[in-house]
């Protein structure tokens, strides 16, 4: 198009012109902005954690004195941050977890034509749709120590004592499960509606015929609709799994990470040693546990995002 | 007749399915509702039964919310910072979607999978080192800082979704109107955007409600109280030691998550196909 271009400006135009109507010159003019930006702000700031990581940069002593792989090394040995590295799993998984299969449920219920079903969908992505700050406090509320609406209920329904009254956000293993059921109700929705936009995608004259050739519900279901929306799931898996492996506010806002650090993830480890005691080095080593598996994330989504398109 | 009550359970056991799960979706919703509006005495009641009011309605917690807290100007706050990241996000992510979706062979696809990535990359690992950039800009305790970084997260997406709806305006009309004495950026302009109006508007609304999202670059960034953004300004202004103002809490998370979340409710089918690359329409 750029031979169109050229043959249609006129002679007598000035020579500037001339090279600013070229796609070749302007196409890279176009995109250097994004890529500064990227570059500028996330690039470089990931360059600086690298190298906060194996220096001894505080803020109280704010030097980039060289100590080679010692803070990962005294990382590593801590107790505190083994337990950390655990609990990001066992929450990141069970929340994938749950999430996955309700959101399916979610999806199949939807599916069907009924009464009230646009108002159905808009509720179950209420808990997707909101700033997550704000969702959370509403669990802090439902939690509360002494005027929790769940533990009312649950008097109520005489399934408890109430002088035995489970301290959610106070007890270790409850606040774990506490976490993790949020994070299970914020992401179920973002479940819901990828499922549902897969299950929209499949061809019904490919389920007809799967019909017509005696497959049952199973079989529809397992070997025709779950290898055809494969790879729209894994997208949706490698989003939700980083979502929930990097979120540091759910957390923040429940539990601080408490009780005893029972709940602590790598986030709020970061956040508390990097920022509220300032041990910037620790924190950025801490941090750095991240990479590898954001890098495994990038690589299986690049694959995704690369078999869609052949 | 055993058919018929077949029906009838199968009905029903679908219906308690809905409602379970809808329930579980939007009962902490329902709860920031009843709670903004029941008294103190009606609140911190565990004789009562909490799923209704028992002491008539009250607007004292949203009176008290209005006026004697900073909640207006932490509304104001997000809603300028928004604006400003729209406006960076759009000045940036137009010409760079519309480079990209033009560039020959598969390099404009290449290079833009390469910026969407960067989406993934978590707030989580950057808030240190950006901490360090902010004071070096002179930004630090300022929603300017804010400003500054929010487009690292929203020009990579948007970016893609944009190329993505400019590879589907066809080349024909920018080279009509290039023949017709258009430059490229004019053609661009007079042409292409007037037909991407709902792409632009889909950019805005994500570009807005990403930004009104945000928690973590917030909390790292701004400590005083007038500079905060709505998200972070209830959760850790209207906590004052160990007193909770649940009344005010909870109006206020209501009052501010309702707009976004209508907006992202209306756009949610454009997400997903830009989360998934367009493999669902």
């Amino acid at each position: 198009m750029s031979v169109i271009a050229q043959a249609a400006a006129p002679r007598r135009l000035a020579r500037s012109r001339f090279t600013f109507d070229r796609l070749e010159v302007l196409g890279p003019l176009f995109i250097m902005p994004a890529i500064l930006y990227v570059v500028v702000l996330v690039g470089l700031p990931f360059l600086l954690a690298l190298y906060y990581s194996v220096s001894a940069y505080s803020i109280f002593n704010p030097s980039y004195t060289f100590v080679g792989l010692k803070n990962f090394r005294e990382v590593i040995d801590s107790e505190i941050f083994r337990r950390t590295l655990a609990n990001t799993l066992i929450f990141t998984i069970s929340a994938q977890i749950i999430g996955l299969l309700l959101g399916k449920i979610g999806a199949m219920l939807l599916m069907q034509e009924f009464p009230g079903r646009r108002l159905a969908r808009a509720l179950i992505v209420l808990p997707w749709a909101v700033p997550v700050s704000l969702a959370t406090l509403a669990w802090v509320w439902m939690f509360d120590s002494l005027y929790s609406v769940i533990n009312w209920t649950l008097v109520a329904a005489g399934l408890i004592d109430a002088a035995h009254r489970p301290q959610w956000l106070g007890q270790e293993d409850l606040a774990m499960i506490a976490v993790a059921v949020v994070h299970a109700w914020r992401l179920f929705p973002f479940g819901v509606v990828i499922f549902l936009a897969g299950f929209t995608s499949v061809p019904q004259d490919v389920l007809d015929a799967a019909t017509i050739d005696g497959a049952g519900f199973w079989r529809r279901n397992y070997q025709i609709i779950l290898p055809i929306i494969a790879p729209i799931i894994m997208i949706a898996v490698i989003f939700g799994t980083v979502f929930t492996f990097t979120d540091l506010s759910v957390v923040y806002l429940l539990t601080k990470g408490g009780p005893i650090n029972s709940t602590q993830v790598l986030g709020t480890l970061a956040f508390q040693v990097g920022i509220l005691s300032g041990d910037v080095a620790h924190g950025a080593a801490i941090c750095l546990f991240l990479f590898p598996f954001l890098l495994v994330a990038v690589i299986l989504l690049l694959r995704s995002l690369r078999r869609r398109e052949i | 007749m055993p058919r018929l009550a077949g029906k009838v359970v199968g009905q029903s056991s679908f219906y308690a399915a809905v409602i379970t799960l809808v329930v579980f979706a939007a009962f902490p919703f329902y709860w920031m509702l009843i709670t903004t509006f029941k008294t103190d005495g009606d609140l911190y009641n565990l004789k009562s039964i909490p799923y209704w009011f028992n002491a008539p309605p009250t607007l004292e917690h949203l009176k008290y919310l209005f006026e004697d807290t900073l909640f207006v100007q932490w509304l104001s706050n997000s809603a300028l910072i928004g604006l400003c990241v729209v406006a960076i996000t759009l000045l940036v992510a137009l010409p760079a979607g519309y480079g990209l979706a033009r560039m020959p062979g598969r390099s404009g696809e290449n290079l833009s999978i390469g910026i969407f990535l960067t989406y993934l990359v978590p707030p989580t690992l950057l808030f240190l080192p950006l901490a360090r950039v902010i004071t070096l800009l002179g930004l630090q305790d300022s929603l300017w800082a804010l400003v500054v970084v929010y487009p690292t997260f929203t020009i990579p997406f948007c970016t893609w979704l944009l190329m993505g709806f400019f590879k589907s305006v066809p080349r024909e009309i920018e080279e009509a109107a290039i023949v017709d004495g258009c430059t490229v950026v004019g053609a661009f302009v007079k042409t292409v955007l007037p037909l991407s109006v709902p792409a632009i508007l889909t950019v805005v609304i994500f570009a807005f409600t990403l930004t009104v999202q945000e928690f973590v670059y917030a909390l790292t960034f701004i400590s005083s109280s007038s500079e905060k953004p709505v998200t972070l300004g209830v959760a850790t202004d209207l906590i004052r030691g160990d007193i909770f103002y649940w009344g005010e809490l909870m109006g206020a998370a209501l009052i501010s998550s309702v707009p976004v979340a209508i907006a992202y409710n209306l756009f949610l089918d454009r997400f997903i196909s830009g989360i998934t690359g367009g493999a669902v329409k």
